[in-house]
């Protein structure tokens, strides 16, 4: 190598390749991500170094409490008494009482696995509807579902889903026979069957049935905590969304008569706080009912929460509606198409499509509002901490860690169900985009 | 009842409300059980506890008066209600008595046309301030600042408390009693006001309940008891005499550990006729003989219900105050059983 030194113009080439050395600290790594990330020029540097300010302030109180948290005493009183001063949660109430928080007090203990499994089966039933790649046929079961949920949350008698199901099944009958000639036919023919399957069944349910049953039967009263909350936002939900849907095809039907009842309808319940339709349902009705015949409490709570999120549901699809190019109306009709052919074919699956977000948005308004139960002495979740959790003597006084656990509770599933919805999104992206 | 046409349709079967208005004593009997309306929790008073059974105060008047009709003092069918909820609730027929620690008013007795049938608590708005502040009366508390439940008769009594005594207050508002605990120990406010038996329930649970005194001044009358509806007699008989029945136990000595000894007959007459061995008092309400002796026996005479769920041996610590027997120096005072 030397030698060539003195023949070459050239001071200095290298023979073999320099080996690479490491890109410079300040572009590589965790370095480089810092830097253009959270400091990328002055303003964001003091935003970052405010927000660890901030983060370090809330963890550094949250945190003992949490992990100080005690979980094994059996009163507030005692919680204080181990703590001695310092920071820390008394989860005990909740390790004591979350039976209650999650079934009410009143549900009976030996069978808290029928809810359970109850909920299992919900996944189940919901999931060909939610996720319609998977076979059609699993639909099947989702179409007993309500009935076996219904049997295993109140019990009694199995005769009683099973003619509520036969009436059901002869309406759907008749409905496919005489609904092709006429419409209004198969309508209230389907009612009249239905009714009729009912008054005959009714009689054939033995009075004692619900006495020797298999699974023992329990009141609605009896319902409460958590439970209740799944079970008025699942009911309610998937009642109001066909609703919903008729609703907002009435609204823009052309016969008067239709097109008035639904905008009443709709103007008249958006109008009215839902407190008010809950109160009612609990104080207003039981004027009118006979002491001894009236409506199931859940039942009436349902029927209204329903309606009233119905006539918001139909409001957001009416908007599907009106978004949609006059075009697809015009290729409906065109093709020779009658009206639930257009609807079903053509019109409705792109109006959904548009109005997911609104549906979804609803939906998780709706389930958060089923708390306001509470107010009409039904003890749902926040009803069990109002009432009988803070009313006790032992745990009187213990708010944030119910609270937080209510709140944790009610998280997942919002969570859950707006994660669903973006899927369904981006599952249905066949738009113009 | 005539313009529900609308609603009506929902029925099944034909409308009948009012048809409960008679004979509330046949209905329970008939039903075997007793729908008793109470609160949805009030510590103390109503509140169901750990493994789902009903407990308190008022809770005990219901056990007795199921105990004094039925025989069976757990034959009871506890009726959550707010406060909203309450009236309608016994006037609708959902309920055949309500013990939901409700001030007796003469608008709630004649207006609302119910009967009230006896007093069990009697109650009154006080002040609760902390310690350090010195203050030892409430007449001293010139231009503090107060928390005051809104929409309760609590703020009424208030503003007339403290205009009558020519002093200024700045009321803080909030809504639950929850509420109104956190406000009061963040110092938002100097006093919180409600009635006594809320505020000494509040102060035990309390971190350091030492450190808070209540004030002497009792400023308004708040008569707590249990009602029935208007027009039933015989059903309020039966309420107001279980209730006169356990105040006139403890007057006569009669608990539950003695009770079985006191029922084989003793030499004190109005004893003999309260429990049945004599007379046929029982009869005449509509009730076995014993029923006086099933009341007691459901949960003890009025001092052990009071001393058992919110006397001073409890967390709450009430002392028995206004609440104790005429003899000493209280205000229960039951008619002669005779």
């Amino acid at each position: 190598m030397s030698d060539n030194k003195n023949n070459n113009p050239i001071a200095f080439v290298a023979t073999s390749v320099i080996p690479e050395s490491p890109p410079p600290a300040r572009e590589t790594g965790i370095y480089k991500w810092v830097r253009e990330n959270l400091f990328s020029n002055i303003p964001n540097g003091i935003l970052t170094l405010v927000a660890i300010a901030v983060l370090y302030k809330v963890l550094s109180s949250t945190l003992p409490w949490i992990l100080n948290g005690i979980w094994t005493t059996s009163s507030l009183a005692e919680c204080r008494e181990v703590l001695q001063g310092k920071t820390g949660a008394c989860f005990s109430v909740l390790a004591e009482r979350w039976q209650q928080l999650l079934y009410g007090f009143k549900y009976p203990e030996e069978e808290y696995w029928r809810p359970n499994l109850a909920l299992i089966l919900l996944f189940f039933a919901m999931a060909p509807v939610l996720f319609f790649d998977l076979p059609r046929k699993l639909l099947g079961f989702t179409v007993i579902y309500p009935f076996l949920a219904f049997w295993l949350i109140w019990g009694g008698s199995i005769m009683v889903p099973i003619v509520a199901m036969l009436g059901f099944a002869a309406a759907a009958v008749v409905f496919q026979k005489l609904g092709k000639g006429s419409f209004a036919a198969g309508f209230f023919g389907a009612i009249v069957s239905a009714l009729v399957i009912w008054k005959i069944g009714g009689m054939l349910i033995p009075e004692n049935a619900s006495e020797t049953a298999m699974l023992t039967a329990v009141p609605s009263r009896d319902l409460g905590g958590f439970m209740l909350n799944m079970m008025l936002g699942v009911t309610c939900v998937s009642l109001s969304v066909p609703l919903g849907i008729a609703l907002a095809l009435g609204r823009q039907s052309s016969m008067p008569l239709i097109k008035w009842i639904c905008v009443v309808f709709i103007e008249f319940v958006r109008g009215v706080p839902l407190i008010t339709l809950l109160f009612v349902a609990s104080v207003m009705l039981s004027y009118f009912f006979p002491p001894d015949a009236t409506v199931d409490l859940f039942l009436r709570v349902v029927i209204m929460i329903t309606l009233f999120s119905a006539a918001y549901i139909a409001e957001v699809i009416r908007g599907g509606l009106a978004a949609l190019p006059k075009g697809q109306y015009e290729a409906a009709d065109s093709l020779g198409l009658d009206y639930p052919q257009a609807m079903r074919l053509i019109i409705l699956p792109q109006a959904l499509k548009i109005s997911i977000p609104g549906i979804v948005n609803v939906a998780v308004g709706l389930f958060k509002d089923t708390t306001l139960v509470s107010v009409i002495s039904m003890f749902d979740l926040v009803g069990m901490i109002r009432g009988p959790v803070l009313a006790s003597t032992e745990w009187n006084g213990v708010y944030w860690e119910l609270l937080g656990f209510a709140a944790a509770l009610f998280f997942v599933v919002c969570y859950g169900i707006s994660q669903y919805s973006q899927w369904l999104e981006r599952r249905l992206a066949t738009g113009h985009r | 009842m005539k313009n529900t046409v609308i609603l009506g349709a929902l029925t099944i079967a034909g409308l009948s409300a009012g048809a409960a208005a008679a004979g509330t004593l046949d209905d329970v009997k008939a039903r075997g059980k007793l729908n008793c309306g109470v609160t949805t929790g009030l510590v103390g008073f109503a509140a169901p506890n750990a493994s789902g059974e009903w407990e308190g105060f008022d809770v005990a008047l219901c056990r007795a008066v199921a105990a004094a009709v039925l025989g069976d003092a757990t034959a009871v069918e506890f009726v959550p209600t707010t406060g909203k909820t309450r009236f309608t609730a016994l006037a609708s027929g959902e309920i055949d008595v309500l013990a939901r620690n409700t001030t007796w008013t003469f608008s709630r007795d004649v207006d609302l046309k119910f009967e009230f049938t006896g007093v069990n608590y009697y109650d009154g708005q006080g002040f609760m301030v902390p310690k350090e502040l010195g203050v030892s009366s409430a007449k001293e508390l010139d231009g503090a600042t107060v928390c005051i439940q809104t929409g309760t008769t609590t703020e009424l009594n208030l503003a007339d408390f403290f205009r009558s005594n020519n002093i200024s207050y700045e009321p803080v508002p909030i809504e639950t009693n929850a509420e109104a605990q956190q406000q009061y120990l963040a110092g938002a406010c100097d006093v919180y006001t409600t009635d006594a038996s809320g505020l000494a329930a509040t102060r035990a649970t309390f971190e350091a309940p030492d450190e808070h005194a209540l004030l002497p001044e009792i400023i308004s009358k708040e008569p707590l008891g249990p009602l029935v509806r208007h027009g039933d007699h015989e059903w309020g008989d039966v309420v107001r005499w279980t209730l006169n029945a356990l105040i006139s136990a403890e007057e006569l000595g009669v608990t539950s550990a003695n009770l079985a000894e006191m029922a084989a007959g003793t030499n004190n007459p109005e004893i003999n006729r309260l429990l049945g061995t004599e007379g046929t008092l029982g009869e005449m309400l509509g009730l076995s003989a014993d029923w006086a002796k099933n009341a007691i026996a459901a949960g003890g005479n009025y001092g052990e219900v009071f001393a058992n769920n919110i006397g001073e041996a409890t967390p709450i610590g009430l002392a028995r105050g206004l609440n104790a027997q005429w003899t000493k120096g209280g205000l229960l005072y039951s008619p002669p059983f005779r």
